[in-house]
């Protein structure tokens, strides 16, 4: 399965900016493999993002974000030690979610 | 079979099976559903089109940021800001690419309308963001130079 994400949760004043490197090839289906062949697409479609339970950003993705993708965005309302959840699923319906509380 | 596999389908069954029973709303588990057509439009105006934006206006209350020339265009890094209130939903569309779509984000309250990622560019092309603010759809664009394309063609 895949490997972890990396997820940091920074509070600044009233605003936490978080980032994410996700691991995941992101194939696009258009590359080839030595034989020839296209290597079939695998990439991450659906993100959601939550601060403890509340869904703070909900993104989608297709082939053209690049491999191991990443992901920077800010919210408020977020307090020291609340809990980041992400969690991801592929087109082959594979999925990972991943926690940091933020700092 | 091997122990995660026989749980995972153990999980999305009982998962399928409540859902199909109306004990669980599949927005409560999962992600919105990936949007398949949008994504796979192959044309900036078809992309836009599917999107429901096609009624946009040119906004400088969009930026888009990224580098003027990318050295490597499987991993162009962009940012997209809007200062339009109420901005509930954010689009990165690539316009020369194969099929456009990069990235939407859907904005819920009290979520900034700042978001960055990076992207792969298969060659030069204007970079857009389209945004949804108060109901109307807003646009920004800006150019990027990809001297190496990222597409893998």
């Amino acid at each position: 399965m895949a490997n972890p994400m990396r997820i940091r949760a920074n509070l600044t004043g009233e605003v936490v900016e978080v980032k994410v490197l996700m691991r995941h090839d992101m194939e696009t289906g258009q590359r080839k493999d030595a034989s020839g062949k296209a290597i079939p697409p695998h990439f991450i479609q659906t993100l959601v993002a939550k601060c403890n339970d509340k869904v703070v950003l909900d993104a989608q993705m297709g082939t053209s974000v690049s491999k191991d993708p990443f992901l920077s965005f800010k919210f408020k309302g977020g307090a020291k030690g609340d809990k980041i959840t992400i969690t991801w699923t592929d087109n082959k319906g594979d999925t990972r979610t991943d926690e940091a509380a933020i700092a | 079979m091997n122990q995660n596999r026989r749980d995972m389908l153990r999980i999305t069954s009982v998962l399928g099976l409540a859902i199909t029973a109306g004990l669980l709303k599949p927005t409560d588990v999962f992600a919105a559903e990936w949007q398949g057509k949008v994504f796979e439009a192959k044309s900036l105006e078809d992309a836009i089109k599917a999107l429901g934006g096609d009624k946009f206006a040119v906004s400088k209350d969009v930026t888009v940021s990224g580098p003027d020339i990318a050295e490597n265009g499987a991993v162009v890094p962009v940012s997209v800001s809007s200062a339009a209130p109420n901005t509930e939903f954010i689009a990165i569309l690539v316009e020369k690419n194969p099929t456009p779509l990069s990235a939407s984000f859907n904005i819920p309250a009290g979520t900034e309308a700042s978001v960055s990622t990076r992207v792969k560019m298969g060659g030069t092309s204007n970079v857009h963001a389209l945004v949804k603010a108060d109901g109307k759809w807003l646009i920004a664009s800006k150019e990027i130079k990809v001297t190496l394309g990222g597409c893998g063609g």
